[in-house]
C-alpha cells in the first residue's frame, strides 16, 4: 500500500506529541478506540479563556493512518474556536492525507477524538456540550 | 544504510538461489520441449529433466520419485490432497480433522468440504501452538478419513509433534496428510518415517522458483489414492492433469538438490543469527513476547509481540529498509488479526502487536545488527506516541479502562 507524501511525513515527524495536564479546568481529554481493535486516540485541547483553542496534544497507538490522522487534527485545532473545531469532518483528513479506503476508520477515529476533548472540556466547565460523537 | 534493502520475510517467500536460475533457464528457449511429448527430442530432453527433478525432490524427503505429484504450488497441492482424499473415500467416511492454526489453504478447502457434506473438526491448540494429541484422538470418530495436521507453521514457525500424531493415525488406521511448506528444505523432513500419507510442499519457500509444488502420495502401505481435481490429458498418474511447468519443475529439483546437501549449513547460518536477533530485543527492549513454542519451533523465524505498539505501525518506521510481516489486522483488508495468534491465547492487544521475523540463506550479520538497531528504535519511537504505553508506565490498569469498541 502506498501512503501518499503528506501522511508520510506526519508519521514519521508527528506534529504536537504529548501530554497535557487533564485535571486542568481548560484542558478536555478524549480517548477513544480500544487496544483490541488496534486504534486508541488520546487527543487534548487546552482552550484559552476566549475560547479559542491555544494547544493541542496527542497520543496514539496504531498504524501509520491512525498516528497521521491525529497528528494532522492537532495541527488543524491550534487557533480554532470550539465551534469551528466541531465542524472539522472526518471527510477532510481522508482528503488532506490521501487515506485509502481501508483507512477510512482512521479519519472517523480522529474526529471521534476531537469531539470527545471538546465534550469533556464543555462538561468540566459546565457549558451546554455541543459535541455529538458520530454514530458508527 | 538510507537505500539499504534487507528481506527478512523469507516464509513468505525466498529468492530464488541463483544456481537453481542456472539450472531452469535453458528450458525456456535451448530446450522447449514439453514433457508429454514422446515423439522426439524436444519432448524427451524435457521428460528427462522432469524426471531428474523429481528424483532430486524425492531424494530431499526419502520417498520414491513417483510418489511426487506436481502441482502449480501448496495451495493446489493441499487442495488435491484434502479433496481428492474426501472423494476418494467416501465409502469410508466424511469426517476430516485438523487445526485452527492451518494454513488458509487447508482452512478454506475444509470448509469448501462442509459444503459438500463433509464434517470437519478444528482444533484448538495449546499455547505453545501445538496439537495435543489427547484433544486429537478424541477427535476421532468411526466416520474419520483423515487426519490433516501441518508440519511447521508459517506464523510462529511452531513444529507439530508429527511423529506421534503418525503413530497415532496409523493406530486408528486414518490417513495422515501435512501442509509441509515451511519444513522442507530447511529441516529434516521424511513422511515414511513420520508416517504421513499425503504431504503438500512448494518450490519458492526453499530458494526455488513460484508456481511449482507438489503433493507427495504414498503408494504403498498403505496405497493412497486421490481423485483428481483438474480434469484433462491425465498427467501425473492421473491425479493431476496439466503440461508440466518444466522449467519451474527443473529448479524445484535443484533447489530440494541444494536444501539436502547444505540443510546443516543452512540451519545453523539461521539459527545463530536468528537466537541472535530474538536475544538483543529480549534483552534490550521492555515488555516483549515470544509467541509460540520455542523449543518446537523453526531455526529461521521468531515471531515476537512488541506490547503496547501497533505492529503496522511499527513496521512503517522502518519497511523502507527492512522487510517482514505482521499479525496486526491492519495488514491487512480484513480488520481481524491474526487468526493463528488468537488460537494460542493472545489476546487481540498483543496479537496487534506481533511482528514475524523469517531469515533465509541469504541473510548477513550485518542485516541482523541493522534489523535490531532499527526495530528497537522504532519500538522506543512508537512508545513515545502509544497513549497506553503511557498509561502501562504510570501503572494505570487497563482493563479497568470502559474502551469505545469501534
Amino acid at each position: 500500500m502506498a501512503y501518499s507524501d503528506k501522511l508520510l511525513d506526519h508519521f514519521k515527524n508527528p506534529r504536537n506529541v504529548g501530554t497535557l495536564n487533564k485535571s486542568e479546568k481548560s484542558v478536555g481529554t478524549g480517548l477513544v478506540g480500544a487496544p483490541e481493535c488496534g486504534d486508541v486516540m488520546r487527543l487534548q485541547i487546552q482552550v484559552a479563556e476566549d475560547g479559542t483553542i491555544q494547544d493541542a496534544k496527542f497520543k496514539t497507538f496504531g498504524c501509520g493512518s491512525a498516528i497521521a490522522s491525529s497528528s494532522l487534527a492537532t495541527e488543524w485545532l491550534k487557533g480554532k474556536s470550539i465551534d469551528e473545531a466541531l465542524s472539522i469532518d472526518n471527510m477532510d483528513i481522508v482528503e488532506e492525507l490521501a487515506l485509502p479506503p481501508v483507512k477510512i476508520h482512521c479519519s472517523v477515529l480522529a474526529e471521534d477524538a476531537i469531539k470527545s476533548a471538546i465534550k469533556d472540556y464543555q462538561e468540566k466547565n459546565g457549558l451546554e456540550v455541543t459535541a455529538q460523537l458520530k454514530e458508527h | 544504510m538510507s537505500n539499504k534493502l534487507i528481506y527478512l520475510d523469507n516464509n513468505a517467500t525466498t529468492p530464488v538461489d541463483p544456481r537453481v536460475v542456472d539450472a531452469m533457464l535453458p528450458f525456456f528457449y535451448q530446450k522447449p520441449g514439453n514433457a508429454a511429448s514422446r515423439n522426439h527430442p524436444f519432448g524427451w530432453a524435457a521428460e528427462e529433466a522432469v524426471d531428474y527433478a523429481r528424483e532430486q525432490i524425492a531424494g530431499l524427503i526419502n520417498v520414491d520419485p513417483r510418489e511426487i505429484i506436481f502441482t502449480s504450488g501448496a495451495t493446489e497441492a493441499d487442495n488435491l490432497g484434502l479433496k481428492g482424499v474426501f472423494e476418494m473415500y467416501a465409502r469410508k467416511g466424511n469426517h476430516i480433522i485438523t487445526a485452527k492454526t492451518e494454513h488458509k489453504a487447508v482452512l478454506d478447502a475444509c470448509k469448501k468440504i462442509e459444503k459438500l457434506g463433509g464434517q470437519v473438526t478444528y482444533l484448538d491448540v495449546e499455547a505453545d501452538g501445538r496439537v495435543s494429541l489427547e484433544k486429537l484422538e478424541a477427535a476421532i470418530t468411526d466416520k474419520t478419513i483423515l487426519v490433516s495436521i501441518m508440519w511447521a507453521n508459517n506464523e510462529t514457525g511452531v513444529i507439530q509433534p508429527m511423529k506421534e500424531i503418525g503413530d497415532l493415525c496409523a493406530k486408528h488406521g486414518i490417513l495422515f496428510m501435512s501442509d509441509a511448506t515451511q519444513a522442507v528444505g530447511k529441516i529434516p523432513v521424511d513422511p515414511k518415517a513420520t508416517g504421513v500419507h499425503l504431504m503438500a510442499f512448494t518450490a519458492h519457500k526453499m530458494y526455488g522458483p513460484k508456481g511449482v509444488g507438489c503433493l507427495f502420495v504414498n503408494r504403498k502401505n498403505p496405497r493412497v489414492k486421490v481423485t483428481a481435481q483438474m480434469d484433462g490429458g491425465g498427467h501425473e498418474r492421473g491425479m493431476r492433469s496439466g503440461t508440466l511447468n518444466v522449467p519451474g519443475i527443473v529448479g524445484f529439483g535443484k533447489a530440494a538438490e541444494l536444501a539436502k546437501a547444505e540443510m546443516e549449513k543452512d540451519t545453523a547460518h539461521v539459527r545463530q543469527l536468528r537466537d541472535k536477533l530474538e536475544k538483543a530485543f529480549v534483552d534490550n527492549v521492555e515488555e516483549v513476547y515470544i509467541n509460540g513454542s520455542i523449543e518446537h519451533r523453526m531455526p529461521n523465524v521468531t515471531n515476537i509481540s512488541f506490547k503496547h505498539v501497533e505492529g503496522e505501525g511499527l513496521m512503517m518506521t522502518f519497511n523502507q529498509n527492512i522487510a517482514v510481516s505482521s499479525g496486526s489486522a491492519c495488514t491487512s483488508a480484513s480488520l481481524e488479526p491474526s487468526y493463528v495468534l488468537i488460537a494460542l491465547g493472545l489476546g487481540d492487544d498483543l496479537a496487534h502487536s506481533s511482528i514475524r521475523f523469517s531469515l533465509g540463506r541469504f541473510t548477513t550479520e550485518e542485516e541482523v545488527d541493522f534489523a535490531i538497531d532499527a526495530v528497537t528504535k522504532g519500538v522506543n519511537h512508537m512508545r513515545d506516541l502509544s497513549p497506553i504505553w503511557e498509561m502501562y508506565k504510570e501503572g494505570v490498569d487497563l482493563e479497568s479502562i470502559e474502551w469505545s469498541a469501534h
